[in-house]
């Protein structure tokens, strides 16, 4: 799932000790030996363990979804946006057992350690096939819309996207940033507002960056100089950003609506040529502009983090501040500077809210998407592709919840919009890989 | 490219480090580097990029007060160049605060540093890598989950040279920079490794790399042999000699008389903040002793031969594993008789803390057999084990040992506080508790200025004395004592000593672990050495230093001692537990003012 390039799994420490080992004139036979029966680990290793889990739930679902779903029907999966286009039948019980049987072969072969190379892909087709088993049912007899539920799944999933974007720029910089929900608000809030008095979109979504900057100032101020608990820091600036935005609109932006709260919304940006590829094109190159600024920056900031000076610094002031700061790196400058960095994204996160979807601004109508951001941060591990990754699993689960109440499943929907969440419980539990925040994650440094 | 390019880079640029060099920080230097640069190319190991202009530094004056408590007084040091200088001196006694100060890292209040005769004013450590000073510090300042290459080019990266205000990384010239000085001072490491991978003895190389690669001129270590195995220190002695010839100037901040004899040319004696004087490497241990605690030191420990009595700690076939899920105990068989000490030594994180943890009921068991004169001691809560006639003084002190806020008198009766006669049914009896505690401190020689001053401000010598204390005064069968004397004075170190003697006289069982070789070959009746989580072998405190050092290197066999050494690389600690770096001198007031590692 990440292309992190420091692997924390028991894997890689194995064989980087392994390695190190190697550049040594050929040790004594004694000290190998020793080395051999100590190196030996738990048997619940990442692999063992993931490998477990899927194989008893692709059985499970084999079994359970391939016996609920009706023989005699297909689920139809139309991979084009007309009525009428290519559709892809599946017999719904067989493909439920198909996948299930599917998703446990990947299990065994995680448990074996074949795929261990592969380990994020060999989890992702585990996941797919799963879910895929688990259509197989619900689907049965009715025709499920790919585009649609693709282009939804986007929308829902843009703000989570930026918004983890927002906490990967402050916690690899070691600030916990709990206000990505205040910083949501407060651009979804102002970019109507500003959006609407200056008649341009333009200027309403810098306003919502400067507005997300403002909330992160906050933030930096009183977490970085004042050393004030991060936690308890971010969630009242939550409720400050809640106040200040409904304060606003209960006064001024509800009462005239068309003066202060009719900004619009950006257009949805068409780029030719590649619009017109067949089902790829409609999802993600006729899409909102937000979506290619998300997708833009999550390349960004994973190759920075990852592969720059920058990312060096920023890591190392997130893992080791006071190793920085013994070579020179200010920390505190560092951390100030990503924290506003993460101002600005989540200020035009909030942007989306507003001027990317619906136009006028609602009180609190951010819903609570800046925690599930911060839940997809952590289920990503703390990197920008990873929480892409998360935040499109999020917004999946989300849109499923809504297409499964309209074509009127059985599954309470409720139990639908907890599943992501579990599954975000798990991973953090440690289930399936080793899940750690930057070592210096929430901890101000004071310069000596 | 060659490393010539590479360094004609590093000194144009990056631009933040030019700054520092300009004014007042070092104007000799970048001109008189020039020179050097004119030979570079022709190779041979007399021809090093390395060789740079040779750095005199000289202290004058320097005072440091942290609050009312003069960490520095008046402090004169000149360490020549190609010189190693010594910094000996107890814990607090200021040495790390000094060369905090010289790093830039403090400021001082008053006095000036002068490097090659040049007054310096800069204020930080980037400013003091700009001025050839280099340090390796007792807590590792390098970053766990990255890999050596980056560590060592941290602050001063290497950029790709296509679209170098982007700052892409051109991890392979970081590389070959980290080769490169492998290769020139013999210090061999994986540059791609991670480094929470590495054993200490490794990170410290990294730690050494990353300020050569600076171009230090003056080394600062650290207590570095603090972590060491004694192979390792050797080894470290043997680099510390090649860049002394190599024309570096070292200074040496330890508090191990053995090693600052062996390497220094020149001592200085720092005591509460001043210096004592500087001698030469000829003064006797005990002067140097002398001038370290300020009066005449008794280094051995004075004990009659044990009369070892019936087993009272009994451990069979033990295992149990480390918060990561590795075996770290691994088959351990132990026996500890009453009116003996067992000393177990090893290096840190080769399972010493797992097994007394174990002991202790802190850690579950995997398998085996623990039991206290034929009870079972598995499953049983710590307070139940306390109550069966265990005492414990555990490692980490400030964390474990006491409650920081409490009172001297309050952390007294930690273990009996429900007890008669300090509780009546709910209550407690202030009466007793101050009555008991006052008796305890004046038996225990705790200098505190009442029984009601919160421990946390006391020293720690005098903190672990408290501990001592509260665990001595219950009936004891067995007195479990994990690094009882790290981070403690001298004076504290030989009452502390003296009170183990003395519990051992009275027919108690004693397991002592300790991570100073010294400590354990001068308290223990048997010395068991541990390894990667199993017991190597036990001796006699009187078997020849390097057979039981070869062990802690985890050598078996009786070939002869010498050759072995020479062929057993550090990798012999490679696997061990790198969280194992944790030292010493966690006492309040205690040096640098504020250590804060996580």
């Amino acid at each position: 799932m990440t292309t992190e390039n420091h692997g924390t799994s028991p894997v890689g420490r194995t064989e980087g000790a392994h390695t190190a080992l190697q550049t040594r004139p050929s040790p004594q036979p004694a000290i190998e030996e020793v080395a051999e029966s100590t190196t030996a680990r738990g048997f619940w290793t990442r692999s063992h363990r993931a490998g477990t889990l899927f194989a008893v739930l692709g059985i499970a679902a084999a079994v359970g979804f391939g016996a609920l779903a009706p023989s005699d029907q297909d689920a139809r999966f139309r991979l084009s946006e007309s009525a009428d286009g290519f559709t892809i039948p599946i017999p719904a019980a067989a493909g439920a057992i198909a996948f299930g049987v599917l998703c446990a072969v990947a299990g065994v072969l995680l448990f074996t350690g074949v795929t261990r190379r592969f380990f994020g892909w060999s989890v992702g087709v585990a996941l797919t096939s799963l879910l895929l088993s688990f259509l197989c049912w619900q689907v049965a007899g009715e025709t499920m819309a790919v585009v649609t539920v693709a282009q939804t799944t986007l929308l829902l999933s843009l703000p989570l996207i930026l918004g983890s974007l927002s906490g990967v720029l402050c916690e690899r910089a070691g600030v916990i940033n709990i206000a990505i929900e205040g910083q949501f608000l407060a651009g979804a809030c102002a970019g109507a507002l500003v959006g609407t008095l200056a008649s341009n979109l333009w200027v309403g979504l810098a306003a919502s960056a400067l507005a997300g900057l403002f909330i992160a100032w906050l933030l930096a101020i009183f977490a970085i100089r004042y050393l004030v608990d991060q936690v308890v820091l971010g969630v009242v600036l939550n409720v400050f950003a809640l106040g200040l935005t409904g304060f606003l609109f209960s006064r001024l932006m509800q009462p005239e609506q068309q003066t202060y709260n009719n900004p619009g919304t950006f257009k949805e940006v068409s780029i030719p040529l590649l619009s017109d590829i067949p089902f790829l094109g409609p999802v993600l190159f006729e899409a909102s502009m937000f979506l290619y600024i998300a997708l833009a920056l999550v390349v960004i900031i994973q190759i920075g983090l990852f592969h720059t000076r920058w990312g060096l610094r920023v890591r190392a002031v997130g893992e080791h501040p006071t190793a920085a700061d013994t070579v020179g790196i200010r920390v505190n400058r560092v951390r100030y500077l990503n924290v506003l960095y993460g101002g600005l994204v989540a200020g035009i996160g909030g942007a989306f809210f507003t001027l990317g979807r619906v136009g006028p601004f609602q009180e609190n109508m951010t819903d609570g998407k800046g925690f599930i951001a911060l839940a997809a941060l952590i289920f990503g591990r703390w990197s920008p592709t990873g929480a892409l990754a998360a935040a499109l699993l999020f917004g999946f689960a989300e849109q499923l919840q809504i297409y499964l109440s309209a074509i009127g499943s059985e599954i309470p929907s409720e139990i639908l919009a907890m599943a992501p969440y579990l599954a975000t419980l798990l991973a953090v539990a440690g289930l399936i890989g080793k899940v750690r925040a930057p070592a210096a994650d929430g901890q101000p440094y004071v310069n000596r | 490219m060659g490393w010539s390019e590479g360094r004609r880079i590093l000194r144009t640029g990056p631009p933040r480090l030019r700054r520092c060099q300009s004014a007042h920080c070092n104007p000799s230097r970048s001109g008189a580097r020039a020179l050097w640069y004119g030979g570079v190319g022709g190779g041979g190991p007399l021809a090093r990029a390395y060789k740079e202009n040779p750095l005199k530094l000289e202290l004058r004056g320097i005072t440091k007060r942290f609050g009312d408590v003069v960490a520095n007084d008046h402090i004169d040091l000149t360490v020549e160049p190609g010189e190693i200088h010594a910094l000996l001196g107890e814990n607090g006694a200021g040495k790390t605060t000094l060369m905090n100060v010289l790093y830039g890292l403090l400021q001082p209040d008053e006095g000036e540093i002068l490097i090659n005769g040049v007054p310096r004013t800069c204020n930080s450590p980037r400013e003091a890598i700009a001025a050839g000073i280099g340090m390796v510090h007792q807590h590792f300042m390098l970053v766990p989950v990255f890999t050596v290459a980056e560590n060592v080019m941290l602050g001063d990266e290497r950029i790709r040279s296509r679209l170098p205000f982007l700052g892409f990384l051109d991890r392979r010239r970081a590389r070959q920079d980290v080769l490169k000085v492998s290769a020139d001072y013999g210090l061999e490491v994986d540059p791609d490794a991670i480094v929470e991978d590495l054993p200490v003895g490794l990170q410290q190389r990294v730690e050494i790399i990353k300020a050569l690669r600076r171009q230090a001129d003056l080394l600062i270590l650290d207590e570095p042999t603090a972590v060491l195995t004694p192979q390792e220190t050797d080894e470290l002695l043997a680099v510390m000699r090649s860049l002394k010839a190599d024309g570096k100037s070292i200074v040496f901040i330890s508090h191990k008389l053995r090693e600052v004899r062996a390497i220094a040319d020149r001592i200085t004696v720092i005591r509460h903040g001043r210096v004592i004087g500087t001698t030469g490497p000829e003064t006797s241990e005990d002067e140097l002793a002398a001038m370290m605690v300020g009066r005449a030191v008794r280094l051995r420990v004075e004990k009659k031969p044990a009369t070892p009595g019936d087993v009272v700690l009994d451990i069979r076939d033990l295992r149990v594993v480390d918060d990561r899920g590795h075996r770290v105990v691994d088959g351990v068989n132990l026996q500890v008789r009453a009116g003996e000490v067992l000393g177990i030594a090893g290096v840190q994180g080769n399972g010493q803390t797992e097994l007394v943890e174990a002991v202790m009921g802190l850690r579950p068991v995997v398998s085996g057999v623990i039991s206290l004169e034929g009870q079972n001691l598995i499953g049983r809560t710590t307070k139940q084990i306390l109550r069966a006639g265990v005492g414990y003084v555990p490692e980490d002190r400030s964390h474990d040992g006491v409650v920081r806020d409490f009172s001297v008198a309050e952390n007294l009766v930690l273990d009996l506080y429900d007890r008669k006669p300090f509780a009546s049914g709910l209550a407690l009896r202030p009466q007793e508790i101050a009555t008991s505690a006052r008796k305890r401190i004046a038996e225990f020689d705790v200098r505190t200025s009442s029984p009601d001053t919160p421990v946390g401000t006391l020293s720690g010598g005098n903190q672990q004395k408290v501990i001592v204390a509260r665990e001595m005064s219950r009936p004891l069968k067995l007195f479990v004592a994990s690094q009882p004397t790290r981070g403690v004075d001298v004076g504290s170190t030989e009452f502390i000593h003296a009170r183990i003697v003395a519990e051992r006289d009275q027919g108690t069982a004693v397991l002592l672990v300790s991570s100073e070789l010294d400590e354990v070959l001068a308290l223990a009746d048997r010395v068991a050495v541990m390894y990667r989580g199993k017991v190597l072998d036990i001796v006699t405190p009187d078997a020849p230093r390097e057979h039981i050092g070869l062990l802690m290197a985890g050598v078996t066999g009786a070939a002869g001692p010498d050759g072995e050494a020479a062929t057993t690389p550090t990798t012999a600690t490679e696997h061990t537990d790198a969280a194992a770096r944790e030292t010493d001198s966690d006492e309040p007031g205690d040096e640098s003012g504020g250590e804060d590692t996580p």
